[in-house]
């Protein structure tokens, strides 16, 4: 009882301050003293007390965009465990509602995108979904690998592994699937290669452009969901890079928060370190989670 | 054959020469010799209309023409006759003379005929009675309305960036056709900017005390203030047959390259953020700051203002700002080449500025492009090699060169530009000659024409005076390299990405109100 009131805890307080930390971190590369950690919750909570701007062409799409995307990426945190705390809601296939809860979040924003009939909000929901086709189907080939690799199939079962963890033989396949989550991750959180999520110049945009008219408790509800995003699947990839357990309830808490922690770490470093691909070549980035994630299913099938 | 070129009459950069040994051509001919000249090699820096009226026995709107010849390190110029309605156009053959001839159409209600896409350039209304699009002369002229080049096609949308940006930069109206993420063809609308900069230095008396000329002139583009003011400068020296001395000259220089270096640091920050780099974007925009403030050293203000004065400058330095412009300016080095090292040595950085807005060099000779763009083509075009003036005719800058036109190339460029403008500025500090910072300047000569070019850090200034029977400017002409090279952005993102726009143009960085006006 108690580790699902700290479940929903995380689920719920943690996500901003992740990127309160990759802000940190850049800043230390820039050699700024950069914002409080706390800053993506002030921001949150500022346009939470806000007034909506509303474009007379818009109809309730736009409004349901961020609400139906903040509600889908609620629940898929839900049913993924967090370290070794299971999530209380799994049941068998719970990983294709969870690959679909973010395709129903893809689906609104890029509506809501759509739906205010602007030349760049059409951009960014046209990149959305072209890097999408290649990006979904990396996922779901890592989730499928490890299904195989564990032999379940509701996330509980194929995040944690079989008893006793993954075996040493399936060393492998499990590196490829964490690099395919790598940079899944790092697509769908529209972070740097693929996406500048401080980048002012709209044509570059792929996720913020879409959300540019958004504004007040809506555009807040965007940043959280987005913080929430990175949470998730920041959890996801912790199973498969740190599959460690103590065995402590509290200490296994605090091993996850530092996994998280860490995951925020080398997103700041990347985006520190190097440039944005240009759009071109994002497809091939993501070719190359499709070809990890695929490989490691073959190895696993052969 | 005729060869009206050969009637053009020579110039030199800095020089007064009396109007009437400039030939006086019709305006086919004068056409027909622009266009001789570009067939040899010239290019045009300055194609305006001038009203005659104000020289003894003049009348109606005459054209003059400069052109500068690289290779041979001198100008050339011609006139015509008053044009009445019309003049031919030759933008179809030479394409670096379009602006210069819709320039001509929008101030004095001249056609050019056979212009292939006669739009107005800042949408203001004529100076004389005539409009060349018979416009109602009362009526508003809304900026950047009216028609643009359009591609049709189920599959090709329409892109239309500004005039509000994202970003605190200036105004400007970007209409892109696009097939997907490629780009057809990109029109560039500006105007916004627009404040009748010439017309208010018209009619003016020519560099007598409390003239705002001056100030004018330094806010023409405000990151290029010590270029502009030393060109308007040198047009007050030259009218009034007076001279800076060497040690205003080395002054100027100085200012002129501490210009350069702030303006270039922050570009290669700039280009850095755009594609996400953090450290030297965050870098580059300190160390602009150091520049900026050695510039403050020399004169008081970080940009510039109010140094340069006619006859020489308005403040010398002393031996303890000499020492601290020295020292401060090695700290600066220091820190400029760490972080532009960064750039060069990140596989992700080349990868990303490699092959993007590739502007090749028939395109760069084609459009006349100037400055840093032309250079990073591959044309050694630098108005300090030449057509050099000031300290320029004694002291040479190795001109900053290099091959492959994209937004690697110009960034390159500006590095190496960076690195010689400090030698160049070390060089100077330490052999200051003696004399003093500012000569009288007395009253200008009556019926004069005079060029001043000056390479500012964006690339070739130009100034061209005429003035009348009392010695007031009859015609001020000003042509910001950014008139030039607006063009060479559009034609560099031809079968570009769109998401690459923001970046073609960062490396290209133009000046709205410098195009404008």
């Amino acid at each position: 009882m108690i580790d699902t009131i700290i479940r929903f805890a995380f689920l719920l307080l943690v996500p901003p301050l992740m990127l309160g930390l990759i802000n940190r971190v850049k800043s230390v590369f820039a050699g700024r003293k950069g914002p409080p950690l706390l800053q993506s919750w002030r921001d949150i909570v500022k346009l939470a007390g806000k007034g909506i701007v509303l474009s007379s062409t818009t109809s309730w799409v736009f409004i349901a965009g961020p609400a139906v995307t903040l509600a889908a990426i609620l629940v898929a945190g839900s049913l993924v465990p967090y370290g070794p705390f299971r999530s209380p809601f799994g049941f068998a296939g719970d990983l294709v509602l969870f690959a679909y809860l973010f395709g129903l979040a893809r689906f609104f924003t890029t509506s809501a995108a759509l739906d205010t009939g602007s030349a760049f909000e059409g951009m960014g929901a046209s990149r959305e979904v072209t890097f999408a086709i290649l990006s979904e189907p990396a996922f779901f080939l890592s989730l499928l690998a490890l299904a195989r690799l564990s032999g379940a199939l509701d996330l509980n079962g194929l995040l944690l592994g079989p008893e006793g963890g993954f075996s040493t033989a399936t060393a492998a396949p499990l590196v490829l699937v964490g690099l395919a989550l790598g940079i899944v991750l790092l697509a769908e959180t529209s972070r740097i290669p693929v996406d500048d999520p401080n980048t002012h110049l709209e044509l570059t945009m792929i996720h913020e452009v879409m959300v540019l008219d958004h504004s007040g408790p809506l555009l807040g509800a965007v940043l959280y969901s987005a913080a929430l995003r990175l949470f998730v699947l920041s959890s996801v990839l912790l199973h498969v890079v740190m599959p460690f357990r103590i065995g402590v309830a509290a200490l296994d808490w605090i091993l996850f928060a530092a996994g998280l922690a860490g995951i925020s770490i080398v997103i700041g470093v990347i985006e520190s370190v190097m440039a944005r691909f240009r759009m071109g070549r994002v497809p091939w980035f993501l070719t190359g989670a499709l070809l990890c994630a695929g490989s490691a299913f073959v190895l696993l099938v052969r | 054959m005729s060869t009206h070129i050969d009637s053009f009459a020579p110039l030199v950069n800095g020089k007064a020469v009396d109007l009437s040994s400039l030939p006086l051509l019709a305006a086919e001919a004068l056409a027909s010799g622009i266009g001789e000249g570009i067939g040899k090699g010239k290019r045009v820096i300055a194609y305006f209309g001038t009203n005659y009226e104000g020289i003894a026995g003049g009348r109606g709107i005459g054209l003059v023409a400069v052109l500068a010849d690289d290779a041979a390190n001198g100008l050339v110029a011609a006139r015509t006759l008053p044009v009445e309605g019309g003049f031919p156009s030759i933008a179809t053959a030479f394409p670096q003379v379009q602006l210069f001839e819709r320039e001509i159409a929008e101030q004095y209600g001249l056609v050019p005929e056979g212009h292939p896409w006669l739009k107005p350039v800042r949408y203001h209304h004529s100076w004389t009675e005539s409009d060349a699009w018979g416009r109602d002369r009362h009526a508003p002229i809304p900026p950047a309305v009216g028609d643009f080049y359009r591609v049709e096609g189920d599959e090709v949308h329409e892109v239309a960036v500004g005039p509000v940006h994202a970003g605190i930069i200036e105004p400007g109206h970007f209409r892109f056709q696009c097939h997907g993420e490629t780009v057809f063809h990109l029109e560039i609308a500006l105007g916004y900017q627009h404040r009748g900069l010439e017309a208010s230095l018209a009619g003016k008396p020519a560099g007598l005390p409390g003239n705002r000329s001056m100030r004018l002139a330094e806010t023409i583009a405000g990151d290029t203030s010590i270029a502009h003011a030393t060109a308007h400068a040198q047009v007050h020296e030259a009218l009034a047959g007076a001279r800076s001395s060497p040690r205003a000259d080395t002054l100027r220089a100085i200012a002129l390259e501490l210009e350069r270096l702030a303006n270039h640091t922050g570009d290669l920050g700039a280009i850095a953020g755009d594609i996400g780099y953090l450290p030297t974007s965050s870098y580059c925009g300190r160390i602009r700051g150091d520049f900026l403030n050695l510039t403050a050293i020399l004169c008081g203000n970080r940009f510039g203002r109010g140094y340069v004065a006619s006859g020489g400058v308005d403040h010398d330095l002393d031996e303890a700002e000499r020492g601290a412009l020295l020292s401060r300016l090695a700290a600066a080095e220091k820190d400029v080449t760490v972080a532009v090292s960064l750039l060069w040595d990140s596989s992700s950085v080349m990868a990303r500025l490699e092959d993007t807005g590739r502007l090749t060099r028939e395109v760069a000779v084609e459009l006349g492009l100037v400055g840093v763009a032309a250079r990073a083509s591959g044309l050694a075009r630098d108005a300090r090699a030449d057509n050099p003036s000031g300290i320029w005719r004694f002291a040479h800058v190795p001109v900053a060169t290099a091959e492959s036109g994209d937004v690697l190339a110009r960034a390159h460029v500006r590095w190496l530009e960076i690195q010689r403008s400090i030698a160049f500025i070390r060089e100077r500090l330490e052999g200051m000659p003696g004399g003093k910072a500012r000569n009288p300047v007395g009253a200008p000569a009556a019926s004069r024409l005079v060029v001043t070019l000056v390479e500012g850090w964006r690339g070739e200034v130009c100034h061209v005076a005429l003035t009348g029977d009392e010695g007031s400017f009859l015609r001020y002409k000003v042509v910001d390299p950014s008139f030039h090279n607006w063009s060479g952005l559009a034609r560099a993102l031809r079968g570009q990405e769109i998401s690459d726009f923001p970046l073609c143009n960062k490396s290209f960085n133009l000046s709205y109100c410098g195009h404008d006006l």
